[in-house]
């Protein structure tokens, strides 16, 4: 042994050893701190995408039409039992169409603006209607106001959703003449000039594209297009409504940027919607529908309904069967089983199950399930079944980890007083184990409520118009209805899917809030 | 009955025979030739050991010497170990309680254990008393099972310490309380015999003291084997000692004896500290 002289604390290596330690501990750290930030990023980037499309589904536009429930329209003879008035669209749409056809009479000049007054509002949405009729049988012969959703391209076009559109005041019109039936000229000092210049700036960017660009001009609840203008006046095409309501007042401009040809929507539709605006008889109201319809072919009438029911239904079945199954299988395989080649076989395999694909499951629950059991296709009692197989394995390695926590002190202690094996389990492992198996529990149905394929597979992505009430009944799921919603070509159905996927995470963050309560409850330490 | 264990001062660990067992005090478990395998590994070898009633018997022996496995074959816990397996006869009460139809249950009803880790369960103080006389059916009535908790707390000396708090949670007593509480819960099921695996090893020298002042009050009733490291704690508590090593009983007498006298070279080099 020879004598090691002791190592200075400071020199110039000590220091630089020193430095280079400090810089790693911050490197580390800051890769740390950017993979945090990154995730939390992508975190609220998903979550704001998701909510900013969803908010403009939180609300829809409603008409309200004041029309006399005229029974020979809706309760003809022989017509007019409970029944057959709640299911009398033709005769309730009737009365919707002839009011609409009577506030814009203009409509009857041809055939195509007759049928674009009546895709103001969808036939099947006086359904409620009729239903709250044939309720209330009294009201029939009475004047009511009925509240129709507006057609869901229109409602997208009140929410500015259609197309970018530049608004503008106008100058002062001095002077309307008519030149012919609903063609008129306007004049004004200056009136056009801003306008003008909207399309001066527009030329140089779009180039002439901007000439197949509508521009409507409405005051009170009259709208024309402009066909020509100049700085003073502007020769107007009248949409609707009447000439006489632009004299003495600053109209609007509206130039829509996606040209008629390219829109859902006509000039004309866009007309008679900022009519009945104009006129106070379109609302934006909470689109509670949203959670109390079933599914429809019309985004506007769409409901997430169904689907809820038929999610929680599914997820009763799904917790009956692997909750109870997956706890006794881990108590068992943790407390009680053997240790041998055979459960090692089992534990590997139950490993391996939790990384099966789900839409494996799926296959699997068709085959055995509908195939071989012949039991009802797209019910909730088959998805469950197939989301307790999927679910098994998570359950079954959570409990297991749970079990496996427990000191085995305490089940030393409950032996050593003369418990038996069962009642050191029942009594002490499991209380202890509770909370962490009920964790698992719990996310294991979490994930089963936002699976997707093996429904598909099952047959749950089948349209479905009733509410199910059994598991039984034909059901969809959530997170099929995102997925049948989000393949529909509408582009009202966007944000109507984000917003089901919203109720989707409420119900997710639900279910985690659930656990971190629970943990935070029975957490014990020994 | 210190009389009787004064005077039979000759009694060897190989040669020790009934009679001579009888002579010193009854034995309230005789062990014959014990044999322990953990799979193929054999952890005790042949061993055979009287232990007294009404008093304290030490094992003592360096680390892995198969002290603690031999203790718990008296209350049949090595059955919990699935590789485990004794063979040889350990009478009590006339019955060989290694015999596949005596049910382990009951056995560790009339066998208590403490552990070397307190190790309360997570329930009330009272609970934890409680468990034990209710899952045996020991306590016919509420008041039976209050005097039950308040008998066994008394005797543990601890019931003036928790018998305001009897609700809070085990876990909240300190080590040595909480070691106390475990002789208390074993003592409720009004075992006759007591094993204790280093009971003292996780508490300060305050807390020991304590508990092996207990351990002296709890001798009068109770037939005590405790395992030990501390070679002052076994002169100390016990009135016989037996000294293990390797899995062998190297040799087993009267504490006195043992420890100012042992027979065996590899005794005195264990307990002067040259090894182990």
């Amino acid at each position: 042994m020879t004598d090691v002289a002791p190592a200075p604390f400071r020199n110039e290596k000590a220091l630089r050893r020193l430095k280079k330690r400090r810089a790693a501990d911050a490197r580390f750290r800051l890769y740390g701190l950017s993979a945090i930030a990154f995730a939390l990023l992508a975190l609220s980037v998903l979550v704001a995408s998701i909510g900013f499309q969803a908010i403009s589904a939180a609300t829809y536009h409603k008409v309200g039409f004041d029309v006399v429930l005229d029974p020979a329209v809706i309760a003809p003879k022989g017509k007019d039992t409970p029944a057959d008035i709640s299911r009398n669209v033709d005769g309730f749409y009737a009365l919707i169409r002839s009011n609409l056809q009577g506030t814009f009479p203009e409509a009857a000049e041809d055939r195509m603006a007759t049928r674009q007054l009546g895709d103001l509002v969808t036939r099947l949405a006086v359904l409620p209607t009729a239903k709250w009729v044939s309720e209330n049988p009294t009201q029939i012969g009475q004047a009511a106001t009925i509240k129709v959703p507006l057609s869901d391209d229109l409602d997208l076009y009140l929410k500015g959703a259609v197309s970018k559109e530049f608004r503008l005041r106008l100058g002062d019109i001095s002077a309307v003449t008519e030149a012919a039936p609903r063609q008129v000229r306007l004049t004004g000092d200056g009136a056009f000039k801003a306008l003008q210049s909207l399309i001066a700036v527009q030329r140089q960017e779009v180039g002439d594209a901007v000439d197949a660009r509508s521009i409507l001009i409405s005051a009170g609840s009259t709208t024309g297009r402009i066909m020509s203008l100049d700085a003073d006046a502007a020769e107007v095409t009248l949409l609707t409504g009447s000439a006489t309501d632009f004299s003495n007042v600053r109209p609007t401009a509206r130039m829509i940027e996606l040209p008629e040809t390219e829109r859902n929507v006509s000039d004309l539709q866009i007309a008679w919607t900022l009519a009945l605006k104009d006129k106070g008889r379109v609302s934006r109201v909470p689109h509670t529908s949203l959670l109390t319809h079933t599914d429809s072919t019309y985004p506007e009438l769409a409901g997430a309904l169904a689907a809820i029911v038929g999610s929680l239904l599914t997820m009763m079945v799904t917790a009956f069967i692997a909750i109870p199954i997956g706890i006794f299988a881990s108590v068992y395989l943790e407390e009680f089983a053997p240790r041998n080649r055979l459960t090692e076989i089992i534990e590997v395999n139950i490993n391996n199950l939790a990384a099966v694909p789900s839409i494996v499951f799926g296959l699997l629950g068709a085959a055995v399930f509908l195939g071989f059991f012949g039991l009802p296709r797209s019910a909730p009692l088959v998805g469950g079944l197939v989301l307790a197989l999927l679910t098994l394995p998570t359950i079954i390695i959570a409990s297991r980890a749970a079990l496996k926590s427990v000191p085995p002190s305490i089940r030393a202690a409950a032996l050593a007083v003369g418990a038996s094996k069962m009642q050191s389990v029942f009594h002490h492992v499991l209380p202890v184990a509770g909370p962490g198996i009920f964790t698992g529990a719990i996310l294991g149905m979490a994930r089963a409520l936002g699976e997707t394929a093996p429904l598909l597979l099952i047959g749950m992505v089948a349209f479905v118009a009733d509410v199910p009430v059994g598991p039984t009944d034909e059901a969809t799921a959530l997170p099929v209805l995102i997925y049948s919603w989000s393949t529909n070509a509408e582009r009202a159905w966007e944000p109507m899917t984000a917003a089901v996927i919203v109720i989707l995470l409420m119900f997710l963050i639900t279910m985690n809030g659930i656990v971190v309560l629970l943990r935070r409850r029975f957490e014990r330490r020994w | 009955m210190e009389t009787t264990m004064t005077e039979s001062r000759d009694v060897s660990a190989a040669g020790i025979t009934m009679d001579e067992t009888q002579g010193l005090t009854f034995p309230r478990i005789e062990c014959k030739n014990i044999d322990v395998f953990y799979g193929d590994k054999q952890a005790i070898f042949d061993i055979s050991l009287p232990i007294p009633d009404r008093s304290v018997t030490a094992l003592i022996g360096p680390s892995g010497c198969g002290k603690s496995t031999f203790l718990r074959c008296l209350n049949r816990m090595n059955d919990t170990i699935e590789s485990c397996k004794v063979t040889g006869e350990i009478i009590m009460d006339g019955e060989n309680i290694n015999d596949p139809d005596i049910d382990p249950v009951l056995l560790r009803s009339r066998v208590g254990m403490v552990f070397q880790k307190p190790n309360p369960f997570p329930k009330s103080i009272y609970d934890n008393i409680a468990y034990g006389p209710r899952i045996h059916g020991l306590a016919a009535s509420r008041e039976d099972l209050d005097a039950i908790v308040e008998k066994s707390l008394r005797r543990a000396g601890l019931w003036d310490e928790v018998k305001d708090r009897l609700t809070s949670p085990g876990n909240s007593l300190s080590g040595g309380q909480q070691q106390r509480l475990c002789i208390a819960r074993a003592i409720a099921v009004r075992p006759e015999v007591i094993l204790m695996d280093e009971p003292c090893s996780a508490l300060d020298p305050v807390a020991t003291a304590r508990i092996e002042e207990l351990i002296d009050e709890l001798r009068k009733r109770y037939c005590i084997v405790i395992v030990t490291h501390s070679m002052q704690q076994a002169a100390r508590v016990s009135q016989r000692t037996a000294f293990f090593h390797l899995g062998e009983l190297v040799e087993m007498g009267e504490t006195d004896q043992i420890f100012t006298n042992p027979r065996e070279r590899r005794t005195e080099d264990y307990i002067t500290g040259r090894f182990g």
